[in-house]
């Protein structure tokens, strides 16, 4: 049932996860931006987004729901955008655990695992996914693309690059640019 | 009969001989432009008599607070009492929640709702595994009655009327509020309020679920039966609408299986042996209001007068209040945007005003932030006084119903009406709600609309200012109610303390008698509220669902 992994083989991943920084606790505080507005540019902090290569065949995206959340309107248009453009698409369906999909990922041999979440945990769930991964072997952002798709406040895009996060889409993206962006990051091995 | 001749040929005439040829004329002015409501619903381009042929002005629009109130349940609507509004709130701990609700009280707001987090909608304690990382985050966290006693803290719950946004296991909470009052020395029958308890709408939309449709509908009836006899003030479900649409219904969709899935639970309650009359009355609505202003206005008319037709026809209920489709409104979050998010204050203005000229019950207005996060103080503050501003400077109040017999508005309510009744009677082939829901009718429907949407947004042949259209890069400094995981650990420590104070064996046999009662197909509301006043927890009670009913695994359609 599980054909193996071309590249879950790799077994010495390293763990490269670094540790979120402490942010000051005020307890559920309003945090108003001081200072000078620092434009937070999506594009410097995602600016070294890797390019991964597949071995034949068609790219296969994974678009993941994990936690409780039930919101999957968007991860549904993106399934249906990613399967519309070509690409071979796993939508895992609601309420999955991280370990779950991490399974998921493995089984299927995806090049992107898209993970949507609105529920604002985002900040936990996201690193086990990863954690999960290269557990497995995998080595993230060389053999599999992490993309997060949500509500993600822009004060938490650095924590999830540092954690190995891709790239982050926000509301109002259009499917258009994620798709593209999908396929400017997975390319045929020469 | 002669007049109405004279009009309808002079305005054939005038179609003829003054706008036809001006239409010609300006055609490049409409060149690559389409003119439909969101939904993609054709509009007219000038609405005349000839909109009202086929429209009995009697019997299909009539008069406020008469059959079919197309034109609303109330006679004199908004003059004799203004809706109620009601902000939706929760976050962190209950105490947390405990004092946004005091402020908004404090604030002029007239009914309490509570926003709960994910774990507790899922059925899950806060120590629970799978809680992890989403405590308090989208709501309060209540595990135990020990966490609603400090939610309701100084709030006299005979004084106020509360909405729960609580589904699955809705009974478990509405056992708490009783249990509550019960030890508080407060009458049950003084309660008003409703829990939202729509569990069809979860399959269709919200996808908040713990056991398949039949059990889950089951657990529905049994608060309505529960309802009917003890609480004569509490609206026992409040058939939602809002969640079909956000998942990205259509406005004839949202209405549709909105009102189907309210069908259904009828069905249920004649089936269990109770007199429609007895509880139809205490069924309510909540509809979502999106941008679109007439075919939200047209929405709301139309859902009265489907919903007094089939109660009175199909179900022959004889009380005028249960054809009455009373309703809560919320402002369309799916149209917040997080670009240029001080824009959504005129989003939600517009949309509050279409859901007053709808004639709604009672309103939720969101507030500018909500798509960046749950919604700090000021935010919910502007948007609490647009509600007042509405209410009290705009004068739209003053009259019931103002766009009745507008030919625009009251042709758009015929058309949504019969857009929604195709799809009812699809339903009714398909074997009602929970058949629809078993072949995925109503989910695909809605995903292929959410699809086709987002792929106008995206060819720009749908506009979302800010968004694909008049945008820029410029940072919006809102601030942003964030919180912190302490609040988790604070509650995660609080539940452990109270389930170990608590009597172990008491709670146990509480629990064993609810599986017995499960079993046996009887009303769980008694043996619930035995067991939460034991201070047995929602996820302790949920096991005993998922172990008697069984687990709903998505089907994952897309």
């Amino acid at each position: 049932m599980a054909k193996k992994k071309k590249k879950a083989v790799a077994k010495k991943a390293k763990k490269t996860v670094k540790k979120a920084k402490k942010k000051p606790s005020k307890k559920t505080a309003v945090k108003k931006s001081s200072g000078p507005k620092v434009k937070v540019d999506l594009r410097q902090i995602f600016a070294s987004s890797p390019v991964i290569e597949r071995e034949g065949g068609n790219v296969r995206v994974l678009i993941g729901k994990a936690g409780l959340d039930g919101h999957d309107r968007g991860a549904k248009v993106i399934a249906r955008a990613c399967r519309d453009a070509g690409f071979e698409v796993v939508y895992t369906g609601l309420h999955q655990t991280p370990d779950m999909i991490v399974n998921t990922a493995i089984q299927e041999d995806v090049d992107v695992v898209g993970l949507s979440i609105l529920s604002g945990a985002h900040n936990h769930l996201v690193p086990e996914v990863i954690k999960g991964l290269k557990g497995e072997g995998v080595k993230v952002g060389e053999d599999v693309l992490i993309l997060v798709g949500g509500i993600i406040p822009e004060t938490d895009f650095q924590f999830l690059r540092n954690a190995g996060v891709s790239m982050v889409f926000t509301p109002g993206t259009s499917v258009e640019s994620i798709i593209e962006y999908i396929r400017g990051h997975v390319k045929p091995k020469a | 009969m002669d007049e109405k001749k004279k009009v309808l040929a002079a305005e054939a005439e005038w179609r003829k001989s003054v706008l036809d040829p001006h239409v010609k004329k300006n055609a490049v002015a409409y060149e690559g432009k389409s003119f439909t409501t969101i939904s993609d619903m054709e509009v007219p381009l000038v609405a005349g008599p000839s909109h009202l042929e086929g429209i009995d002005l009697l019997n299909d629009i009539g008069f406020p607070g008469q059959y079919p109130f197309t034109r609303g349940v109330q006679p004199d609507m908004y003059r004799g009492r203004t809706w109620t509004m009601r902000q939706f709130a929760g976050f962190g701990t209950p105490r947390d929640t405990n004092k946004r609700f005091k402020y908004l009280l404090s604030q002029g707001m007239m009914g309490l709702s509570t926003a709960f987090d994910m774990p507790t909608l899922m059925g899950y304690d806060a120590d629970a595994k799978l809680a992890k990382g989403e405590v308090g985050r989208e709501g309060v966290n209540v595990t135990t009655l020990a966490d609603m006693e400090i939610l309701f803290d100084g709030i006299p719950l005979d004084e106020v009327t509360t909405s729960m946004t609580i589904n699955a296991p809705a009974i478990v909470l509405l056992a708490m509020y009783v249990a509550l009052a019960d030890n508080r020395g407060i009458d049950r029958k003084k309660l008003g309020g409703t829990v939202q308890a729509d569990m069809l709408k979860e399959f269709i939309a919200q996808k908040e679920w713990i056991c398949p449709p039949r059990p889950s509908v089951k657990l529905v009836t049994d608060m309505v039966e529960f309802c009917t006899n003890e609480l004569p003030r509490w609206n026992s479900i409040s058939i939602s609408g809002y969640h079909i649409r956000e998942a990205g219904a259509t406005a004839a969709q949202e209405l549709a299986f909105t009102l189907a899935d309210g069908l259904a639970y009828v069905e249920d309650g004649i089936k269990r042996g109770l007199d429609v009359d007895d509880f139809a009355p205490r069924l309510s609505f909540f509809f979502d209001v999106h941008n679109d202003f007439f075919e939200e206005i047209a929405k709301f008319r139309a859902a009265r007068r489907i919903w007094a037709r089939e109660l009175k026809e199909r179900f022959k209920a004889k009380n005028p209040r249960s054809w009455m489709l009373r309703t809560h409104a919320q402002t369309a979050g799916v149209s917040l945007t997080a670009q240029q998010p001080v824009n959504n204050v005129a989003r939600v203005t517009m949309q509050a005003l279409a859901a007053i000229l709808g004639g709604t019950n009672s309103l939720h207005t969101n507030s500018m932030d909500e798509t960046l996060a749950l919604p700090t103080e000021p935010a919910v503050k502007v948007a609490l006084r647009t509600q007042q501003i509405i209410a009290e400077e705009s004068g739209v109040a003053n009259t019931v119903d103002p766009l009745g017999g507008s030919y625009f508005v009251e042709h758009l309510t015929s058309k949504i009406e019969a857009e929604a009744l195709a799809y009812i009677h699809k339903i009714y082939e398909l074997g009602g709600m929970i058949g629809a829901i078993d072949e995925g009718f109503p989910q695909k429907e809605i995903a292929a609309a959410a699809y086709r949407f987002q792929q106008q947004l995206d060819r720009k042949e749908k506009v979302i200012v800010g968004v694909n259209k008049y945008t820029d890069d410029d940072e919006h400094d809102l601030p942003i109610l964030k919180i912190d995981q302490e609040k988790e650990d604070e509650q995660v420590a609080f539940v452990k303390r109270t389930k170990s104070k608590r009597n172990k064996d008491k709670v146990g046999m509480a629990l064993r008698k609810i599986a017995e009662d499960a079993k046996a197909d009887k009303n769980l509301m008694p043996s619930i509220l035995e067991a939460v006043k034991a201070y047995a927890s929602v996820g302790e009670i949920c096991d005993v669902f998922r172990q008697v009913y069984g687990i709903y695994r998505d089907p994952a359609n897309f």
